[in-house]
């Protein structure tokens, strides 16, 4: 598994005796843009949640640049450089865009409650500093949503949503990006909008690896340059897009036994 | 020059509110028949409805926005002239004071409710804990006054840290049980405890700031002020210092960290923000506000009880923040001086105001759900979106 940059073995989850992982082996090569497609509840979810430290892992080991995500925190590991966006989208619709991304950017945040109190000068300092940051990162998806930085994100619609939960994922300048299905609840017409954004990104953030879910086969066809399958939290194929559409275990997970 | 005069016409519509709500406040305060007060209320209410029709709240919070610096000055200038004009008259100067230490306090519970969404039932206990932190020490040490009020706050935080472990492991229903039961538990123990006087309560002395002895009438030329007087500008002191830094933290990476584990605790661990932590800063930041409050409250009334510190008081407190509008230090004032004052005036009907109190709540949640001046999108600095 030399050179990969995120490296699973034997990963499984259990919650008592549903199996939501299966004894996952798969690795995420630098800087390429990984499918991870499947049948609803094959665990496609559940992999980013353990790979993101929000659940445990009952067995196995997920390494990234060494070490093992299942032993860190949430928190350690975004420290890490792993960032994600949701399936149902979960932004703090009262908050404005600008907050919302900087959420996202914690890293570099001076949050102390003592530069936040008394050292106001600082503060502003990093603050105009972030505003140029977020306004150039939102204007990459759209020109209308870097004007409006300072509107509550509950008044946008879905595909702007999901522009800027991509924006909070990728403002703190990730090295492993996890979309969870960016597609759903949207359009042909914005999904396709939404992944011409995402390629140019990628285009200026050339050590970015991105996993991304999807159920739009014709994103994955166009976006990925590997993919992964999953059933019944097991991987059963793996290999370009046209490689796995092949596959007749694929066929059948997506249609089932004649 | 041009530019400079536009600027002066937009600080137009906040003075007014400003003038608007002193003058206001000034004759409810006043009044003296029920039938003046009731016509005021009459007319309170028309005020309110024609503000809203004519969308009066957002110039005034436009205006606000551009001239933070001068507006807030404009309301502790009329702070000061509405003294100036009760001057001798102990009970409307009771009930500014009393509004200020509210207005405090609450500010302490925006942060954590508000705020953070960390829920606190035992507000009135804080506020208690600080009062007879005061009592004690000013009854039996020589601690200089100042220094009491501070240690009335570190002792509500203190104690709060002990509640800390349940409400970090509980949420919503569950952590508001944990603090109903702490209020609960420390009226009890007040009640029982006869070290600090049991039911009966526990004496305390006027205040002495640096040798100024609160209590003493202020006296300018002829005019004799109440001795509440003083004590409406330690108030003023408390509340002006209180608004600046929770304003400074909703306005910081702090503050927006606060709003972020209210709102989504899974998106906060995905993003590096440690939920605990900043639960614990909201925790503590608001008991330390409402003890320091408590403190300066219970030398103002001379005297602390456990009937002054029940669950009913706690409720009056959340009931301020989510009237005024959750999470806007402008909401709790006016909320502050509704809900003090109101029932206090009230006093003919008895009983009945209390009913009326809830009515108003109850129809302020209808009409407007998100209370009387709810929050908007944070503006990290004054007027920084121009630039």
């Amino acid at each position: 598994m030399n050179g990969a940059l995120l490296a699973c073995e034997g990963l499984a989850v259990r919650f008592g005796g549903l199996v939501a992982l299966d004894a996952l082996t798969l690795e995420v090569r630098p800087r390429e843009i990984l499918g991870l497609i499947g049948p609803n509840g094959s665990g496609k979810t559940t992999f980013f949640n353990v790979v993101t430290g929000l659940y445990s892992a009952s067995a196995g080991a997920a390494r990234f640049d060494g070490r093992d995500l299942t032993r860190m925190t949430p928190q350690a590991i975004y420290a890490a450089g792993i960032t994600r966006t949701f399936q149902r989208s979960r932004l703090a619709l009262p908050l404005s865009i600008f907050d919302n991304v900087m959420i996202g950017n914690q890293r570099r945040l001076d949050t102390r409650l003592w530069t936040s109190l008394f050292r106001r000068a600082a503060f502003r300092r990093e603050l105009a500093e972030n505003v140029a940051r977020a306004r150039t990162l939102v204007a990459t998806f759209s020109r209308r949503l870097a004007e409006n930085l300072f509107a509550a994100v509950g008044a946008f619609s879905m595909i702007d949503r999901r522009r800027i939960e991509i924006c909070r994922a990728l403002v703190s300048e990730p090295r492993l990006l996890l979309l969870d299905e960016p597609s759903a609840g949207m359009t042909h017409e914005e999904t396709r909008e939404l992944m011409d954004d995402l390629l140019a990104v990628r285009e200026r953030l050339p050590g970015l690896t991105i996993v991304i879910i999807e159920h739009e086969m014709n994103v994955i066809e166009r976006v990925t340059e590997r993919c992964v399958v999953l059933n019944y939290g097991r991987k059963i194929s793996e290999g370009s897009y046209a490689e796995v559409a092949a596959d007749p275990q694929v066929q059948e997970a997506y249609l089932g036994r004649e | 020059m041009l530019a400079r005069l536009a600027g002066a016409r937009t600080i137009f519509p906040g003075l007014v509110t400003v003038a608007a709500c002193a003058v206001y406040g000034i004759l409810f305060l006043h009044a003296e028949s029920q039938i003046e007060l009731f016509v005021l209320i009459a007319l309170g209410l028309a005020g309110a409805w024609l503000a809203a029709r004519q969308h009066w709240g957002e110039r005034a919070r436009a205006s606000f926005s551009a001239h933070p610096r001068t507006l807030q000055a404009s309301v502790v200038v009329a702070v000061v002239i509405a003294l100036a004009i009760f001057r001798g008259e102990h009970f409307p100067l009771l009930m500014l004071a009393t509004v200020l230490l509210y207005f405090t306090a609450c500010l302490g519970l925006t942060v954590q409710f508000g705020y953070a969404g960390v829920v606190n039932f035992a507000g009135a206990a804080f506020f208690g804990i600080g009062a007879y932190t005061a009592a004690v020490l000013v009854g039996h040490t020589n601690i200089p006054h100042a220094l009491v009020m501070a240690l009335g706050g570190l002792v509500a935080a203190l104690i709060g840290s002990l509640l800390i472990l349940p409400v970090l492991r509980t949420r919503g229903h569950y952590a508001a049980l944990v603090t109903i039961a702490f209020g609960i538990l420390f009226r009890q123990f007040i009640e029982v405890n006869d070290a600090l006087g049991g039911p009966q309560g526990l004496q305390v002395k006027g205040m002495n700031l640096f040798g100024w002895e609160l209590n003493t009438p202020l006296g300018i030329g002829d005019e004799e002020f109440s001795f509440y007087a003083s004590y409406v500008l330690l108030g003023l002191v408390l509340a002006a210092a209180a608004y600046v830094f929770v304003r400074r933290l909703e306005r910081s990476w702090a503050g927006l960290n606060l709003d972020a584990v209210r709102l989504d605790e899974t998106v906060c661990a995905v993003f590096g923000i440690r939920v605990e932590r900043w639960k614990i800063v909201a925790f503590t930041f608001g008991n330390l506000l409402a003890g320091i409050a408590g403190a300066a409250y219970a030398q103002m009334v001379g005297f602390v009880a456990p009937t002054s510190f029940t669950f009913g008081d706690s409720l009056i407190m959340v009931s301020i923040i989510i009237l005024g509008g959750l999470g806007n230090p402008w909401g709790v004032a006016l909320a502050a001086a509704i809900v003090v004052v109101l029932p206090e005036k009230l006093q003919v009907l008895q009983e009945y105001r209390l009913l009326l109190y809830a009515v108003l709540v109850i129809a302020v949640l209808l009409f407007r759900p998100d209370g009387l001046l709810p929050r908007r999108t944070r503006e990290y600095a004054p007027g920084w979106r121009l630039q």
